[in-house]
């Protein structure tokens, strides 16, 4: 066929665009989907519990992937540095993802347990408290705010309704477990459960 | 004059100031953000004024609304231009300039205020994403409708760059943005894990591909050989690596995600597309360099035309270095670090922002009835500040990011890390202060245009133009 044909188309133009942009992610998104590998959890994962889903929505809403990541590569000196290198069936229950494509500060996938909780506590008021050359913000405000219980439990019916494995009784004990916390306490659970499904070799 | 005889540029002026206005607004975003970087105490505690939600602020206001302004300008100028038909759908232009205008404000709020999805280059929450996708099928509308009016046989090539780009975005945007909302400001994607990182960045990836590329594309077909008064170099290298970008372009998301737990096959297909998408790039870039076959003499007298060449060239820079970054062993080292900072800001002010200013520099006299802008000089002034900060800005990163990427994979003779996360985040310091430095003057030229601007545009009255017959 002639190209002219198409210029002088514009009807054929666009269809032929939609059909050329269609084909690459057509090819890298639909056997993703259908693949076990990527959708089915390892073992010891499990749906984030109602106080570490809230601590989990604080670090996305916070923005926490324009610095830190949470995916370690198959490289000696990230497992050296980082611990166990990420699988895929360590996300599955993550909405969003947060691999993150930069790390001005270290990685957080295996950061669970690493520091006590007072240290994260601390760390998030003032960080520069604790390390001098840091550059992050501090967070002081997390310990203010508390959470909402109502909005907590609408958060996992809607995550069940999407098809992640919540019980009734998680639902219905989900306020209960995030009564009278505040952010700063979500996401340290978050924060220091993060990775422990496998452990760092020392 | 008759109503439907004359072009409709007001949308098109709306558009172009607006551009001005957003691209300082961007760009101070992001001075303020490299300081914060390397001062923290900038932060000031204050939630709305914390890096992690000014810096989804400053790549919105910079990628859509300076970006997506000079499109929506430039693309319903070049449609009327080159299709030699009033704008279709006047009413329906008017609601893509407020809408988008509203999209814009939106984010500025929502933004600081934590309102996010969290993915990169898709922030805004679902009642924005839904307004988004209404006003993008507006602007198709009236895009497409005006080319489908034309009066002559031909649909000129800018046209196709622009076409493509809308089509693609909308397509990009729906799929990206796929939520179940709990409140008016909280959604969750409805894909998890490895899946939504390669839907994120099968859109992340082609907002790149085709908001910041296609489009300006589109942008350098019209403009370049209009500034040089020069047709473009050749038809049919223009054929062939428009339909090889919009293919190959839409394989390369998953050099994003390399050495992740995303599949293997996956990133091996991202790679290879990648590095082939090499061809098609250069093939633009050399189209709108060789338009200036015999017009070199002009780059000595138009510093308007000297943005436009910087420009190409930046982009046959970053088009280079994009693929090689996208091996995955130059990417062993370059991920996570400064070096894509570098990368993406010789894209971002050497390409899109300095074709942008071209651009405009040689269609706002045109809107103002005017035949040149209130001062050349200060153009020139302008181009001399754009290309010592994005020199700077790059130059900077590049070297940040190669020495964090050693410093991070360097080992001890008995295989311990030489180096703790903390030295290696220090060690960057000065390279932060050189990187402001240079956006500062980056930013400085913005200044300079917005008083150019206005003395083009303050003392005069728009003018109808009248619709050119074909020849």
């Amino acid at each position: 066929m002639r190209h002219e044909r198409i210029e002088k188309s514009v009807n054929l133009m666009m269809v032929l665009i939609v059909i050329t942009i269609s084909i690459g992610g057509i090819v890298e998104l639909i056997p993703l989907m259908l693949s076990s590998d990527a959708t089915e959890p390892d073992e010891n994962i499990a749906p984030y519990s109602a106080l570490r889903l809230a601590g989990r929505d604080v670090y996305v809403r916070e923005g926490c992937y324009n610095c830190h990541s949470q995916q370690i590569r198959p490289f000696r000196s990230e497992t050296e540095r980082y611990g166990p290198y990420s699988t895929a069936g360590e996300f599955v229950y993550d909405r969003p993802f947060q691999f993150g494509s930069k790390r001005t500060g270290p990685d957080l996938a295996r950061v669970g347990g690493r520091y006590s909780d007072e240290w994260q506590r601390l760390h998030l008021m003032d960080p520069r408290a604790l390390v001098p050359q840091s550059n992050m913000p501090g967070y002081p405000w997390l310990a203010e705010n508390t959470l909402d219980p109502e909005l907590v439990t609408a958060k996992l019916e809607t995550l069940q309704m999407l098809g992640d494995p919540y019980t009734d009784e998680q639902i219905a004990a989900a306020a209960g477990e995030v009564e009278g916390k505040s952010e700063m306490d979500a996401i340290i659970a978050y924060l220091q459960e993060l990775g422990t499904n496998r452990r760092a070799r020392r | 004059m008759d109503k439907a005889a004359s072009y409709n540029d007001t949308v098109v002026r709306q558009f172009a100031i607006m551009t001005v206005i957003w691209g300082v607004v961007g760009m101070l975003v992001g001075v303020v953000i490299a300081a914060q970087l390397m001062w923290p105490q900038l932060n000031f505690d204050v939630p709305f004024l914390t890096y992690s939600r000014l810096r989804p602020l400053h790549t919105n206001a910079v990628i859509f609304a300076f970006g997506g302004s000079a499109l929506f300008a430039t693309s319903y100028y070049v449609v009327q231009r080159t299709c030699h038909v009033r704008l279709a759908l006047g009413k329906l232009a008017a609601f893509t300039f407020w809408g988008w205008q509203a999209i814009i404000v939106l984010a500025a709020i929502t933004l600081p205020l934590g309102i996010t999805q969290s993915k990169e280059y898709a922030e805004l929450e679902w009642p924005i994403d839904l307004l988004i996708a209404v006003v993008w099928v507006a602007y198709a509308l009236v895009f497409f409708v005006t080319i489908g009016k034309r009066r002559v046989k031909h649909i000129y090539v800018a046209n196709w760059f622009y076409g493509a780009f809308i089509i693609t975005v909308a397509v990009l945007h729906i799929f990206n943005n796929l939520a179940v909302p709990v409140t008016l400001t909280k959604s969750y994607i409805i894909y998890t894990g490895v899946v939504d990182a390669m839907m994120q960045w099968w859109y992340g990836h082609n907002a790149v591909g085709f908001f910041l590329t296609a489009g300006f594309l589109g942008m350098m077909y019209y403009f370049v050989p209009k500034q040089a008064g020069r047709p473009v170099y050749s038809y049919r290298l223009s054929v062939v690596h428009f339909w090889s970008l919009i293919a190959v372009y839409m394989w390369a998301g998953p050099h994003h995600l390399h050495y992740t737990s995303l599949a293997d096959w996956a990133q091996t297909l991202g790679m290879v597309f990648s590095v082939i998408l090499l061809a098609p790039s250069w093939g633009g870039m050399i189209n709108g360099i060789m338009t200036l076959s015999g017009a070199w003499h002009k780059l000595r007298s138009d510093p308007i035309l000297k943005f436009m060449i910087v420009a190409l060239s930046f982009y046959g820079m970053s088009t280079f270095e994009g693929p090689m970054m996208s091996i995955k062993t130059v990417n062993a080292l370059s991920h996570y670090t400064e070096w894509t900072i570098g990368h993406v800001h010789s894209g971002a002010l050497g390409w899109v922002a300095m074709m942008t200013i071209g651009s405009l520099y040689c269609l706002i006299p045109r809107l103002y009835n005017r035949d040149s802008m209130y001062s050349t000089r200060l153009i020139d002034v302008h181009f001399w500040t754009s290309t010592i900060g994005v020199v700077l800005y790059a130059v900077s990163m590049w070297v940040a990011g190669i020495g964090e990427g050693l410093m991070s994979r360097a080992v001890n003779a008995d295989g311990t890390l030489t180096y703790a996360f903390i030295e290696i985040m220090s060690a960057k310091y000065p390279y932060y202060g050189m990187r402001l430095v240079g956006g500062l003057i980056f930013f400085a030229g913005m200044l300079v245009m917005v008083y150019n601007v206005w003395k083009t545009v303050s003392d005069r009255k728009a003018v109808p133009v009248a619709v050119l017959d074909p020849a």
